[in-house]
This record gives structure tokens, C-alpha cells and sequence, in this order.
């Protein structure tokens, strides 16, 4: 029996609004604990408004969740930092800062939050990073990806005080960002004329090497791993590590019994490795884990 | 608005003979890194031991210009303290600035080194006023160096926004993401920009002629495959030829450069304080070639009362040295993205 928590990572996808409001209707049901909110990869997506997500917010509170309002992470015009001041001045929920602006907007003014999440895309690698985000109030680091289990665990030995650590635990890895979508570019369509084309692809889009070997996904401007990261079959060491929170993020079908075997495995009711065995047939595409071991992240790795 | 007389031509020195070459070509400053994962090309062969940096900084100094420092990746637990002594060897051997990208080594620099000029650099990954104005209200950094994802207006609104001059990518590889935020090369190596301060690095590459053509692999991975007569490009993994839905084509980016010397009067006229040549990892012949082009297009813009205009010559010379022998204007033209 573990303490650590699960939280529902923000969509990443593009899903019509009915589906999207379905969707986090079930998560309501679902046993997470916290409930990351709001659009963080691109300003065009506008299906659900800010205050649309708001509602939705409200509805997991509601519900007992804990609820945090995720931060765009790449905000490059007027308007998306608009956005982010409205995030960030909400008045209710915690916000999860993923750049830079996000953490300035949070921290200086008259009334300074003192406590929101040090988002994965902050690049805190390092405890002298971390204790000096520590002191401007932030409460929780959620650590990049690409960072094993050794060096949280030395970075967690480093920090002089107690914080909570949150790891990405399942889903596509979010790999990278950019100013071009390559969603638009697959369509030979303009950004800003995009037709909304990530709305068809409940998962992204496959990319495949030239021999066939699936490697990256096309989620609008962010590119993922097509391999599904879960450190289900790892649950054992990272509650050994005391790690705080666990991250999953939506992906187009069975989140929520990726959920509920996440959940069973930390219960003690199912052990981690038939937990993993299970989740697999439920998984776009084969599992990875290298990132935990310190090994390629499109690895995955078995321990002996 | 900023005159553009004081916008610096900043150019790559992987070695000593390309810091004197780019001195004597008409570089304002020069920016290199030391031999190790401290920097974000950290190439065997390339970058400065403390000899070639004393000698580079005297050349430099010599004739007036000055000498950045890239201390641009990002610090583990347990690699701390090389970051940090490499903050103190900067000071210690007289750069003009410091380029760093992780807060908690900005923190330490201003603490420890208050005299040290710093410089966010590109890896910080700071796309907005509000970031910048981070990074100066912390560590009073001087001036940030620009994602190379903003439009012409967009850089223009930074700037009116932030007293920390602003230094853009003006010529050299493009990176398609977002610096700083790509994990790309650490998903299919181990060995990213951010940490180990390589991307896509050579000991993982594999050029193998095969009856289909040439294939370049990355760990394994099919990053292109080469008909006979196409000129092979190395494997940089967002600029291979994948499948997506069944069309082959670069589905991230193809091979080329960003080039902007025809937005030169546009970028003086917007502020912006300083223009970076990519390429620490190229000759000294190409930090020659590109170094002599942009001097020249700066000057013109300085002193001829004419309008600017750019020279076929200027693009013809860049182009030869351009990656894929082609370039772009990147994110500063809409239809790209």
C-alpha cells in the first residue's frame, strides 16, 4: 500500500468539445486524486475557452479532486499571454507555471502565490534550481521526463527541505515544442489556416521511420514519442523512492482503466507486473520506459 | 529606437584559428565553449582548454572585441560543481559575458562573480517579456538571446516591453523546436541538448550503403535513406525524411538554414541589439565566409545613406554554406510555421 498520489495530466490532444467534456465527466468517477487542467500546447485550439475549463474545474472540485490549472508552454503573442494572466489571477486554483512568464506573473505583483507547481517544462534539473523556485513559493516540482530515477533521487537527496515530487508516469512522451505545427504541415495547410486537423486525431498522428518503425507522434506543434511511456511495472522502486505523485496523461481511449490499474497496483491489489502486462493491450503503441533508467527514453528497459 | 549602429555581430569560435578568423573577418564578438558537456555543442575536437582561451581572449581583446562564454546546458545533482567552476574560470580569465541558461547558475554567477556580465541564453527558452523580465529582476541578466520561434512584430513587442537587450539568431542550422524544450535527441540516444549538450550526437550515427541506397541511422533508428547522386545529409534527427499516413517527406523539417539578411533593416529598426551566427561546430572557412557577408551587410546599413538592399553576391556565398545548401526565414515568415 502506497501514499503516493495519481494525477490526471492536462490533454495534450485536440478533442471535439463533447468528447472532451465526456471525458473529464468519467474522470470525475475516476479514482485520481489531482486533476491537471486548461490547453498547454497550442493558443488555436479553442474547442473549450478558459472559462469553459474553469467550469470544468469547478465540476472536479466539486468532486473532491484536487485541481491545477496548467500554463501554456510556449507563449509567444499578446494574446497568449493574456491567457496566462487570466490563469494565473483565477483566484481559486493552484496554476502549474510552464515557462518562465508563468513563474514571473506568478511570483512578483503585491500578492505573490505561495504555492503553485513547478511545471516539467521548467528545466529544473538541479537542487540549487529547485530550492531558489522553493523560496518564490513553488510547493511542487513535477521533474522533466527525460530525467531518470537516479538523478531525481540525487537531486531530492540535494534539497535542504521537503517538497513534493511529481514524475510523468504514463503517456506519450510530450518531447518537444515548436513554432511551425507539423499537424498543418502534414496537410500541406498554413498554421493559421489550420482547419483545426488535430480535432480528427484523437491520439496524433503516427511517424514512422522509412522501414516502417513506429518513432514520433504529430500533436499539433509538439511532437511526442509514438512509444507510450508507463512505469507501471516500475511502481515498486518509485514507491521505494517516495516519490509523491504519479502522472498520467489522457491518451484517446482507456484512460481511465490505465487509471484504475495504476491505482490497483499502488493498492497492493494487483502486483505491478500483471498491472503492466494488463495495461499493454490498452496502449496505442508498445510501451517504453528508458527514461527511468537512464537509458534512450525509446527504450524499454527490463530489469533483471 | 535603437540605432543600428550598435548592433553586434556575434560569431561561433569552435577553435582558436576560428576566433582569430572571425576577429579578423569583422566579428564584434566571438562566443565559444570549453571542452566539455558544459555547452551545448559539446563536439570531440571542438572548444577551448584554458590555453587556447587565454590566447583567444588576448587576440579578441587586442583588437577591441569581446569574448562570450556559453555555459549553456543545464547542471545535475551530481556535475554541480563543474558548472560552477566553469562560471569562476570565465571570470578568471576576463569574458565579457557569460551565456547560461539554468536559473540556480545565474544565481550563483551574481552571487559569487557580481562584476560578471550574464547573457540568458537561447536554451532559457524565454519567448516573452515576462520571462525575460524574470531572469532580469533575479539576476540582472544584460541581454537574452531569442528562441528562434517569433514573428517580426512579436520580437518588436519583447523588446518594448524589457530594458534587457535582445540578441537574435540571424544565420546558421535551424532548430525547428523550440531550444531548450526539445527532449528529442535524448529519447532516441540518451544524449540531449539540455543535459549533455549534444543533439543527435556522432558516436550514435551510422552511414550504411545498402541495396535500397544510402542509409544514416541514429541509434538504430532510420533517420533518412539516400538514392544514388542525393547528397547524404547527416542524421539530425528532426531533419530526416519519415512516414507519415503513408507519404514520405521531412515531416519535421527538411535540411537547411536560416538566413535573414533581408529583414537586416527590419531587425535594426525593431532594437534589436545584437545578431548570432550559428555554427561552433563548422571551419573556420565557414566562419570566415558568413562572418565577411554580415559585416559587410551591417556596415551598408550603417553608413550607406542609400536604402539597403541585399547583394545577389552576399546570398550566393551564404548559400554555399548553408546546410542542404538552401535556407529559410524561419519562424520570422508566417507561411513556414
Amino acid at each position: 500500500m502506497s501514499h503516493a498520489k495519481l494525477a490526471l495530466g492536462p490533454l495534450l490532444y485536440y478533442w471535439p468539445r463533447q468528447s472532451t467534456l465526456a471525458f473529464y465527466a468519467d474522470m470525475v468517477e475516476a479514482p485520481v486524486d489531482i486533476v491537471y487542467l486548461g490547453e498547454t500546447v497550442c493558443s488555436r485550439r479553442h474547442e473549450l475557452r478558459l472559462s469553459d475549463w474553469l467550469d470544468v474545474a469547478a465540476a472536479c472540485a466539486d468532486a473532491g479532486k484536487e485541481v491545477v490549472l496548467s500554463s501554456q508552454v510556449l507563449v509567444e503573442s499578446e494574446s497568449d499571454l493574456k491567457t496566462l494572466r487570466r490563469i494565473i489571477t483565477n483566484g481559486r486554483f493552484r496554476v502549474e507555471a510552464n515557462d518562465m512568464g508563468a513563474v514571473h506573473l506568478l511570483t512578483g505583483g503585491d500578492t505573490p502565490a505561495t504555492d503553485w507547481i513547478a511545471g516539467p517544462t521548467l528545466n529544473i534539473f538541479n537542487p540549487s534550481t529547485l530550492a531558489m523556485f522553493a523560496d518564490m513559493g513553488a510547493t511542487r516540482w513535477v521533474a522533466p521526463p527525460e530525467m531518470s530515477r537516479q538523478q531525481i533521487s540525487d537531486l531530492r537527496a540535494g534539497l535542504a527541505r521537503g517538497m513534493q515530487v511529481e514524475i510523468f508516469a504514463h503517456g506519450r512522451l510530450p518531447l518537444a515544442f515548436s513554432a511551425r505545427c507539423f499537424t498543418a504541415r502534414h496537410f500541406n495547410l498554413q498554421k493559421d489556416t489550420c482547419e483545426f486537423r488535430c480535432l480528427e486525431f484523437a491520439d496524433g498522428i503516427p511517424l514512422k521511420t522509412r522501414e516502417g518503425e513506429p518513432f514520433l507522434t504529430l500533436n499539433g506543434i509538439q511532437t511526442q514519442s509514438a512509444h507510450v511511456h508507463t512505469l507501471l511495472g516500475e511502481l515498486p522502486a518509485i514507491t521505494a523512492d517516495g516519490i509523491d505523485i504519479l502522472r498520467i496523461s489522457p491518451q484517446g481511449e482507456n484512460t481511465g482503466d490505465i487509471i484504475r490499474l495504476f491505482r490497483h497496483a499502488l493498492d497492493g491489489i494487483t502486483p505491478p507486473a500483471e498491472a503492466l502486462k494488463a495495461a499493454i493491450p490498452l496502449l496505442p503503441e508498445a510501451p517504453c520506459n528508458g527514461f527511468w533508467h537512464g537509458r534512450p527514453g525509446v527504450e524499454q528497459f527490463v530489469t533483471a | 529606437m535603437t540605432s543600428a549602429r550598435s548592433i553586434e555581430l556575434v560569431c561561433p569560435a569552435g577553435s582558436l584559428p576560428a576566433l582569430k578568423t572571425a576577429v579578423d573577418h569583422g566579428a564584434d564578438c566571438v562566443y565559444l565553449g570549453f571542452k566539455d558537456a558544459t555547452n551545448a555543442r559539446n563536439f570531440s575536437g571542438l572548444n577551448f582548454d584554458d590555453k587556447a582561451l587565454k590566447e583567444g581572449v588576448r587576440y579578441a581583446h587586442a583588437r577591441g572585441r569581446k569574448v562570450l562564454l556559453a555555459l549553456n546546458t543545464y547542471p545535475q545533482t551530481d556535475n554541480w560543481q563543474r558548472w560552477t567552476a566553469a562560471v569562476d574560470r570565465a571570470a578568471e580569465f576576463g569574458i565579457d559575458a557569460v551565456i547560461l541558461a539554468d536559473p540556480g547558475l545565474m544565481a550563483y554567477a551574481r552571487k559569487t562573480h557580481p562584476q560578471l556580465r550574464l547573457h540568458l541564453s537561447v536554451q532559457g527558452s524565454a519567448t516573452s517579456f515576462d520571462a525575460i523580465n524574470f531572469y532580469f529582476e533575479h539576476f540582472g541578466i544584460s541581454r537574452a538571446v531569442l528562441p528562434r520561434v517569433l514573428s517580426l512584430a512579436q520580437v518588436e513587442q519583447v523588446i518594448a516591453n524589457t530594458p534587457v537587450e535582445i540578441e537574435v539568431f540571424g544565420f546558421g542550422g535551424l532548430c525547428v523546436m523550440v531550444e531548450g524544450r526539445c527532449a528529442l535527441s535524448a529519447f532516441a540516444t540518451g544524449e540531449s541538448p539540455n543535459c549533455n549538450g549534444a543533439c543527435s550526437p556522432g558516436k550514435h550515427v551510422r552511414w550504411e550503403q545498402t541495396p535500397k541506397g544510402m542509409e544514416t541511422r541514429l541509434n538504430g533508428i532510420l533517420i533518412d535513406r539516400f538514392a544514388d547522386g542525393e547528397r547524404a545529409g547527416y542524421p539530425t534527427l528532426c531533419k530526416g525524411r519519415f512516414d507519415v499516413n503513408g507519404e514520405t517527406y521531412y515531416a519535421i523539417e527538411e535540411p537547411t538554414s536560416l538566413n535573414t539578411l533581408e529583414l537586416l533593416p527590419e531587425l535594426a529598426r525593431v532594437g534589436v541589439s545584437a545578431i548570432k551566427i550559428e555554427g561552433r561546430q563548422r571551419s573556420p572557412a565557414y566562419v570566415a565566409q558568413v562572418t565577411k557577408v554580415w559585416r559587410a551587410a551591417i556596415d551598408r546599413l550603417l553608413n550607406d545613406a542609400a536604402p539597403f538592399r541585399v547583394e545577389p553576391a552576399w546570398m550566393a556565398e551564404l548559400n554555399k554554406v548553408s546546410e542542404g545548401q538552401s535556407h529559410t526565414l524561419g519562424a520570422y515568415y508566417r507561411p513556414w510555421k
